[in-house]
């Protein structure tokens, strides 16, 4: 019993009666035949599998070509286009799947069932190099520097180091002054509305009247002109505001006194945490909530922070009607909307 | 060139070419030594595979979409075939996106297979460096390819980030809006790194086609680079192998790159390619023309990034906002971003990429090592590293704390708060757990290796007693339980010398212990062939020998003895 017979090899003493701290490495086991190996019948067997896999491939090219020809354009009935172009997609996909399976599988079976696979070792040698070629090593370099005489030529050191240190200013300069558009970030302060600018309906553009908002009605808002900017996408970026009707007794309170009209509150629609829409509203709690991050303001309560990540409330646009009932704007925000940012209070 | 007596042909062509090319290349000792190169075998050596090649059939779709992806912001009004969308204002980029998924024909399968192969490339890339780190291959001498390889994971969620929001569809858009919030909450120079990204305010103009130059030269660039370099450290290095009999430091046991790991790993690229293709074909991912084009006003419920950035997200979401403050002067710091988005991200990935220098520090060990740790050998590593895993999974699970509560009816505000308090103590946790089960399987090896398997014979004596027959280990199967070393922990000088004189660095010397006795103060040594000797004897050979003539170990009853040998240097038991 072979078993037995290493057992108690490793155990036998040294000469002087004591064991080994460790055991030793038993060295390879024995390599096991497969099948095909022992067998020519499963040979062939395997080596009729892996040609097959190879088809496989070769079948899935050609219906790939099949499809992309037979399906046709998916485009050429509208009213279908979604499930032509699932079907399209799924065809060309699955052909697609085996063509490539098929190499790859082949390939993997042939190499487990047919290549030699008798274990091979190979010897290891030390990463670091030997002391002979550091010691040449290092005396290369020294000689190239020596070569060089930088280090007598201290002047010529500086100038090189100095040279290569400024010239990157010229490929710095261009690209920092374009780079950030004009870099006026005191824009970030400032939004498109001003006194009398009309509240429309986002994304129609149609002026909100006070009477169309009944209490509990939410209306996603944008100034009235916003197309007319230069940057519509960046101004509404900003500008976005939501427009909630409570009843006057509910609310708790507001930014400022008189902002509101007749319970028509608006606020930013930016959240104050990292800017995106604050989009849910909760008509029995008044609160607002960000999908993103789930900040939830009180629009009840000057749309203070309930929960999650942000810290300021959103901040109040102040609102009032114009002589034929629009709702307009009394004024710009009263403060930055959206992320904080460092000098945003200055 | 050939040897045959009668070349084919075909051989004498390919002899020919050989000779051409090693008389301009001198490829021959090129090919002479890497040809018959040993790799090890395992199917964790596969994951790291499956990053290149999910890598190269990203770069193969990539390039398709390039062909009639438009990166530009200009603006639009879409006419093509998507009925829902027709009218609508959109980007180029956004328009260009429903033309290929819709005209181009086999456009949408490029574009599906392009998203999950980066989906998978990240899942690799991850599930190979946690192979990596709980076997310890990034010991010496592959401090640096563990570097290079964390670079790769940092590059490649740069990448994936960039890629999914070049569409300029609504849910990318947010996201972008969301890495223009964290932007700007850098303290002094945030608006204006603002500026810089976008060019000016968000959403801008500029993105699209920065990001393209980003998503399609910048990186792959530096990701190809840094690939080669990983690979060519593999081949200076010779792959690590994991531990068994035959293999030792000084070897590398397995088969030669020709022919077997030509065609395994080559036929496995495809392997990899057509699992993709089959994924692009039966699972549809970023249908964009559902969420229309971007616009600052719309956002959608239960929008998550994809999985590499839900940590991100998730963290962003349990911060509570009360941190955010102003400082003497009016500045505005926006703790509640700095500290997710920044500041813990930064401490996990620091620990990640700073772990092999840590370690081989504590360790004090300068030798190579190539034969691969089990896990449970190195119980520290092994919980440590599991913890900052189970750290990345609370922040990603809080990342769909909304998708949670809308499919387990949950309170939103509860769920949060829970992971609140799950993100300090669940890796805690999971750290005291992983090192207990780490230290339970080395001492269930030692109970292996000295008693024998279980046979479930049953022997009665002459005396009345019974006993279980144990089957001892042979001798392959022992080796892989008692080849480890158990590290102990740092052994320093003194403090003050024979006459009295405080030591220099003294004060180093004993941080650098302390943290080695965290390290490797409780451990199991392996079983040493005295003990082995010992728990023969235990048993009652001459009386069983009688009876039973197999040559066996016996164990079990009385005569099951607890492991002696859990004693730390100093004479202590480990703490349990």
């Amino acid at each position: 019993m072979s078993t037995h017979d290493t057992h108690s090899h490793e155990l036998e003493p040294h000469g002087d009666g004591t064991l080994p701290d460790r055991f030793e490495n038993p060295g390879h086991p024995e390599h096991h035949q497969r099948l095909g190996d022992l067998d020519p019948k499963a040979n062939k067997k395997a080596e009729r599998q892996v040609l097959a896999l190879f088809t496989v491939s070769v079948v899935g090219t050609i219906a790939f070509a099949v499809a992309y020809f037979a399906l046709g354009d998916p485009t050429t009935d509208p009213t279908k286009i979604a499930s032509a172009t699932r079907t399209e997609n799924l065809w060309l996909g699955l052909t697609l799947a085996f063509a490539l399976l098929g190499i790859g599988t082949g390939a993997v079976h042939w190499a487990k069932t047919l290549m030699n696979d008798h274990e091979m070792s190979e010897e290891r040698h030390a990463i670091a190099s030997d002391a002979e070629s550091r010691e040449a090593a290092l005396q290369a370099l020294q000689d190239g520097a020596e070569d060089s005489g930088i280090s007598r030529r201290g002047a010529l050191k500086g100038a090189v180091i100095g040279a290569l240190a400024l010239f990157p200013i010229t490929i710095a300069l261009p690209l920092i002054g374009n780079i950030g558009g004009d870099w006026n970030v005191g824009k970030l302060k400032h939004t498109m509305w001003k006194k009398g600018t009309r509240l429309a309906r986002d994304p129609s553009g149609r002026a909100i009247k006070a009477s169309d908002v009944t209490i509990g009605s939410v209306f996603h808002v944008i100034p009235e002109n916003l197309e007319e900017a230069e940057h519509p996408l960046d101004e509404k970026a900003k500008a976005v505001v939501l427009l909630i009707r409570l009843d006057p007794r509910d609310i708790k309170s507001e930014q400022g006194e008189g902002w509101s009209y007749d319970g028509i509150v608006a606020y930013s629609k930016i959240c104050t945490h990292v800017g995106c829409p604050v989009a849910l509203y909760e008509q029995q709690t008044h609160h607002l909530l960000c999908p993103c991050h789930q900040s939830t303001f009180d629009v009840a309560d000057s749309a203070k922070v309930v929960f999650g990540p942000a810290k300021r409330a959103l901040p109040q646009l102040p609102i009032t009607i114009d002589d034929e009932g629009y709702l307009i704007a009394q004024s710009d925000f009263h403060e930055p909307v959206g992320p904080s940012f460092w000098e945003r209070k200055k | 060139m050939t040897t045959t007596s009668t070349p084919t042909p075909a051989a004498k062509a390919a002899g020919a070419t050989a000779d051409y090319l090693d008389q301009r290349t001198g490829i021959g000792v090129v090919v002479k030594t890497f040809a018959r190169k040993i790799f090890p075998d395992h199917w964790s050596f596969l994951l790291g595979e499956i990053a290149l090649y999910s890598f190269v059939t990203i770069l193969i779709s990539g390039v398709f979409l390039t062909m009639f992806f438009v990166p530009s912001m200009g603006e639009t009004t879409y006419t093509g075939p998507w009925s829902s969308m027709q009218g609508v204002e959109m980007s180029q980029a956004f328009s260009s996106t429903l033309r290929l998924s819709f005209e181009v024909r086999g456009g949408l399968l490029m574009r599906q297979v392009h998203h999950w192969a980066a989906l998978i490339f990240m899942a690799a890339i991850v599930t190979h460096m946690m192979r990596v780190f709980f076997t310890g291959a990034f010991r010496k001498p592959r401090e640096l390819n563990w570097v290079v390889g964390f670079t790769l994971l940092i590059l490649g969620m740069l990448a994936g980030f960039s890629g999914y929001s070049l569409p300029d569809d609504v849910l990318s858009g947010n996201g972008l809006r969301i890495a223009d919030g964290v932007i700007k909450a850098v303290p002094l120079i945030g608006s204006y790194t603002s500026y810089f990204v976008f060019g000016g305010e968000f959403p801008g103009q500029e993105l699209i086609p920065r990001l393209f130059t980003v998503h399609v030269l910048l990186i792959p660039a530096l990701i190809l680079a840094l690939i080669g370099l990983h690979l060519l450290f593999v081949v200076l290095h010779k792959h690590t192998q994991y531990p068994g009999s035959g293999r030792t430091e000084k070897n590398v046991v397995g088969y030669p790159v020709l022919p077997v790991y030509a065609a395994k790993a080559g036929g496995f690229f495809f392997v990899v390619f057509g699992v993709i293709a089959l994924m692009g074909a039966t699972m549809s991912i970023n249908a964009v023309w559902n969420y229309g084009p971007y616009d600052p006003s719309p956002v959608s419920a239960g929008a998550q990034p994809d999985w590499y950035m839900l940590f991100l997200e998730g963290s962003l979401r349990l911060m509570p906002g009360q941190a955010e403050f102003v400082t003497w002067g009016g500045y505005t710091v926006s703790a509640n971003i700095i500290i997710p988005a920044m500041i813990v991200p930064g401490i996990l990935f620091t620990m990640l990429a700073a772990y092999p220098f840590i370690e081989a520090a504590v360790t004090g060990d300068r030798r190579e090592h190539h034969v691969l740790d089990r896990p449970r050998n190195r119980p520290f590593r092994t919980a440590f590293g599991v913890s900052i895993v189970v750290a990345f999974f609370i922040l990603a699970l809080a990342g769909s704390n909304d998708l949670i509560a809308t499919h387990f009816h949950l309170s939103i505000n509860d769920i949060t708060w829970a992971f609140r308090v799950l993100i300090f103590v669940g890796p805690w946790l999971s750290f005291v757990i992983t090192k207990r089960i780490c230290l339970g399987l080395q001492r269930k090896d030692r109970e292996l290796v000295l008693h024998g398997h279980e046979t479930g014979r049953i022997v009665r004596f002459a005396s009345g007693e019974y006993i279980e027959v144990h089957k001892p280990l042979d001798a392959h199967e022992r080796w892989l339980r008692v080849q480890h070393e158990a590290i102990r922990p740092l052994e320093i000088e003194p403090a003050e010398d024979s006459r009295g004189v405080r030591r220099k660095g003294y004060a180093l010397d004993r941080m650098r212990q302390r943290v080695s006795q965290v390290f490797y103060e409780d451990r199991v040594e392996p079983v040493t062939p005295a003990e082995l000797a010992a728990s023969h004897s235990h048993g009652e050979h001459d009386a069983l020998e009688a009876d039973v003539h197999e040559p066996t170990q016996v164990g079990g009853g009385s005569h099951l003895v607890e492991p002696d040998a859990e004693t730390g240097a100093e004479g202590r038991n480990p703490q349990i």
